[in-house]
């Protein structure tokens, strides 16, 4: 196991210099990545915060070579790279013993518009590690809600309002989604816990085929909490369940530590509460008017724990 | 012209053709969505390689939009990338043929043209390509199998010019072409793969300050794709257009060598000037009508009427000189449109002629007709009618209609 | 940044980057900046991990914490994470 001090020798391949607000939690998350990469590296990202920031012509914040194309071409892009790599080393074309290939895509470029090319190449299997940075919500446009939005939260075209407040939908399931196609690999990480984030990437390089890691990532400009408490609330929003931590190793699912110290000791979950307090996004559902919504919340965010439980062959926890 | 190597005569179809022409192409990544009337490349193609008849990375994508997008990072990475689509799929793909010109990738397509939805229709129409001219891409549109074959082949070299480095389009009449079994003249693989050669690239200057080539590499990291504000995208812009003006000669030295090589050449490769030294009247057309118009004007010729034909290989970039040069001594010209551009007083080829020959000091009548539309067959019998009434434009000075749908139940 | 920028003729083809991030500083956003108490520190590294913008740096020769503050936008996320509180956030302009 790498120290951190020689985590932090290392040279920073996501470097300082991009154009994200301050105390962005996506950017954490891509310096996490780019701590964990093993050899040499292709990555590509959709459009979104994180492309936006590192590459405004002429300046770019990446010292491994990186390709965008589109919004919702991630994984596409990912089964080219994957496919000339593959080709070019068969035809003694590639010095390189082995190139990993790592696509990068909001919740935006995952969830909803980017999907498609997700599903079909989990399904063609081929080798890459795809990483949802997800800060539920399309921030760089401004903040709309996503697939990935939580329910209740306000966003700008799921605005709180005096008569609907904030998202009526819930968070699609999306690593459940991805477990389901089967792949190698499929893992959630919170930037709460950068060891886990990085031992995590590294699964998923190592993965022989797709490997899928949804990491939780939050925008305090979208989520109007304070910028020094990104991290703070990565960690809660394990602590409460709201984003357990979780991976499958060819299907069979087990819980990370965090949410295991959990599952064991069920008396150490959070309530919701402690949570969306730090964020005005979710400043309305205090309004005694909307109080249904929290308990709606805290329901979905049992219900969802119970059914994580589950699948990793852990007892259920019994209803309040 | 004498070909200076052995050839075989096969009989295949256009998507026949075209996939075998891809196949010797040594063509390292193959990402496609079936469509018709394309769907026999992609067979054809899918059975070489299970067959182990070619060495390609061929990638069965969910859709034609994830197929040009990973056809050009494979092609950004290094690879030799090959599509093929039309109507709907093309469409589908729109985002990304602007990407991939502007991300100045060597990708080579083939499309079978099909019409449009809606309503849907599976036949031949030139408005799935038309909907892409402005894109960036190179278009060469073909007249009959063999030429698709032969301009596919030509199609990477241009593509892969490090001084070009523009997609290509190669365009074949759905059903018509390919569909329709042909004797084709086929050459030896080995041949094939010493045209084409291998991939250049060209040098770039990195973050790192250095001059590297132009592929995604970890020993020479580069950033790609990346986002231009107002004060950079107009200037990368500039430079797309500047590969339109460098093209031309790159398409005319592979066409010429090619040809070498055959003892087949396509007009001058730009356009197929049928008959036109001393034409009074003339047609002007893209891909396989021009096969039928041939015919027509053949017999009207014997018929003593100075009748000609100008049909455009190059579409884009557009050969500006060759079309003032060919029919600008013509006394009145009718362009026949196999798309419409809808409540734009006549089709996108009828425009561009149209604009050119504004410029030629005997300002000929140009009129249109719009054909062929969705499949509907453009006969011998349409044909020799439109070079009447452009007899009709001569001998009385005066043009009826300037746009008009021929073949039309009205 | 004062630099005249290149013409279309000057630039490579498709767009590629040519300058490194660094070479635009981020530190002038911000209205706070971190200062740390070394003698409270225990170098442990976190705020370095923590730091969306790279700007705590590890220094082998010296074996010490730097922060750059030419990239710092002053989020605090080091000062709310640090262990021992050795960071306080102090308003820019101010002591």
């Amino acid at each position: 196991m790498v120290t951190i001090k020689e985590l932090a020798e290392k040279p920073e391949l996501f470097t300082s210099g991009h154009r994200a607000c301050a105390g962005c939690g996506p950017a954490i998350a891509l310096r996490y990545i780019m701590k964990a990469l093993r050899g040499p590296t292709i990555v590509t990202e959709a459009t979104g915060c994180m492309e936006v920031v590192s590459t405004i012509y002429p300046y770019t914040a990446w010292s491994v070579p990186w390709v965008h194309t589109a919004f919702e071409t991630a994984a596409a892009n990912a089964s080219g790279i994957e496919a000339a790599l593959k080709v070019m080393k068969r035809k003694n074309r590639l010095k390189h013993e082995h190139v990993d290939v790592i696509a990068l895509a909001g919740d935006g470029g995952t969830y909803d518009i980017g999907i498609q090319a997700l599903s079909g190449a989990a399904e063609r299997g081929h080798d890459f590690l795809y990483i949802l940075y997800d800060n539920e919500g399309y921030m760089n446009t401004g903040i709309q809600r996503s697939g990935g939005t939580p329910h209740g939260a306000s966003t700008t075209t799921s605005p709180a309002g005096t008569v609907i407040p904030g998202k009526v939908q819930y968070k699609k399931p999306i690593a459940e989604i991805m477990l389901a196609h089967e792949i190698p690999y499929v893992a959630t990480a919170s930037i709460g816990y950068w060891t886990d984030v990085i031992a995590k990437v590294q699964k998923g390089l190592e993965a022989k085929g797709t490997a899928f890691l949804h990491l939780f990532a939050p925008c305090p400009r979208g989520w109007r909490s304070e910028t020094s408490k990104t991290i703070e609330i990565s960690r809660l929003a394990v602590e409460t369940c709201m984003f357990p931590l979780w991976e499958a190793v060819n299907g069979e699912c087990s819980l990370s530590p965090q949410s295991k110290a959990i599952a064991l000791k069920p008396e150490r979950k959070k309530p919701v509460t402690d949570y969306l307090k730090l964020q005005r996004r979710f400043a309305h559902l205090f309004n005694p008017k909307f109080q249904y919504v929290i308990d709606e919340i805290q329901t979905d965010v049992d219900k969802r724990w119970n059914r994580l439980l589950k699948n990793c062959n852990m007892p259920p926890v019994a209803k309040a | 012209m004498v070909a200076k190597v052995e050839q075989k005569t096969m009989p295949l179809n256009g998507d026949e053709a075209v996939a075998l022409a891809a196949k010797q192409s040594d063509v390292d990544v193959v990402s496609a969505y079936p469509i018709t009337p394309q769907t026999i490349i992609v067979e054809k193609f899918s059975e070489y390689v299970a067959n182990g008849e070619v060495d390609t990375e061929f990638v069965c994508v969910e859709s034609e939009h994830s197929a040009l997008a990973s056809c050009l990072t494979a092609a950004l990475t290094g690879a030799r990338t090959f599509t093929a689509t039309a109507s709907a799929g093309l469409a589908l793909m729109h985002e990304m043929v602007y990407v991939t010109a502007g991300c100045r990738a060597p990708v080579v397509m083939a499309v079978t043209n099909r019409a449009l939805s809606a309503p849907i229709n599976i036949h031949c129409d030139h408005s799935d390509a038309m909907a892409e001219r402005d894109s960036g891409w190179i278009q060469i549109w073909v007249e009959n199998s063999q030429e698709a074959y032969d301009s596919v082949i030509q199609a990477f070299r241009i593509a892969e010019h490090p001084d070009l480095l523009t997609p290509v389009m190669i365009n074949l009449d759905g059903f018509f072409l390919s569909h329709t079994l042909e004797n084709v003249q086929v050459l030896a693989d080995d041949v094939v793969k010493k045209f084409v050669g291998t991939r250049q690239f060209p040098l770039v200057l990195s973050h790192e300050g250095k001059k590297v080539p132009f592929k995604l590499d970890p020993d020479n990291p580069l950033t790609m794709g990346p986002l231009d504000l107002p004060d950079y995208y107009f200037e990368h812009k500039r430079q797309q257009e500047e590969a339109m003006h460098i093209a031309p000669k790159i398409i005319k030295d592979v066409h010429d060598e090619y040809a070498k090589l055959t003892g087949r050449s396509y007009g001058n490769g730009f356009v197929d000037a049928y008959c036109l030294d001393d034409a009074e009247i003339a047609t002007v057309c893209l891909g396989s009508a021009a096969g039928t118009t041939k015919a027509v004007v053949d017999q009207l010729r014997a018929q003593g009427v100075k009748a000609g034909l100008l049909r455009i290989r190059s579409f884009r970039p557009i050969p500006f000189d060759d079309i003032m040069k060919n029919l600008e001594t013509v006394k009145a010209v009718a362009v026949m449109d196999r798309s419409n551009s809808v409540g734009g007083d006549g089709g996108p080829l009828f425009h561009e002629i149209r604009h050119i020959l504004y410029n030629a000091q005997s300002h000929p009548p140009v009129v249109n007709y719009i054909y062929g539309l969705g499949g509907r067959d453009m006969s011998p019998t349409i044909i020799q009618n439109i070079y009447k009434d452009l007899a009709e434009i001569v001998k009385t000075g005066r043009v009826k209609k300037f746009v008009q749908f021929a073949g039309l139940r009205e | 940044m004062s630099q005249q920028p290149k013409g279309w003729k000057e630039l490579s083809l498709a767009g590629v980057c040519w300058r490194p991030a660094t070479d635009y500083r981020t530190g002038d956003w911000r209205s706070f900046r971190p200062v740390r108490d070394p003698k409270k520190c225990t170098k442990c590294l976190l705020c370095h991990m923590v730091c969306p913008d790279a700007s705590i740096k590890w220094n082998k020769e010296t074996q010490d914490i730097e922060f750059d503050y030419d990239f710092c936008k002053g989020c605090g996320i080091c000062a709310n994470e640090c262990p021992v509180k050795a960071i306080v956030m102090v308003q820019e302009g101010g002591e």
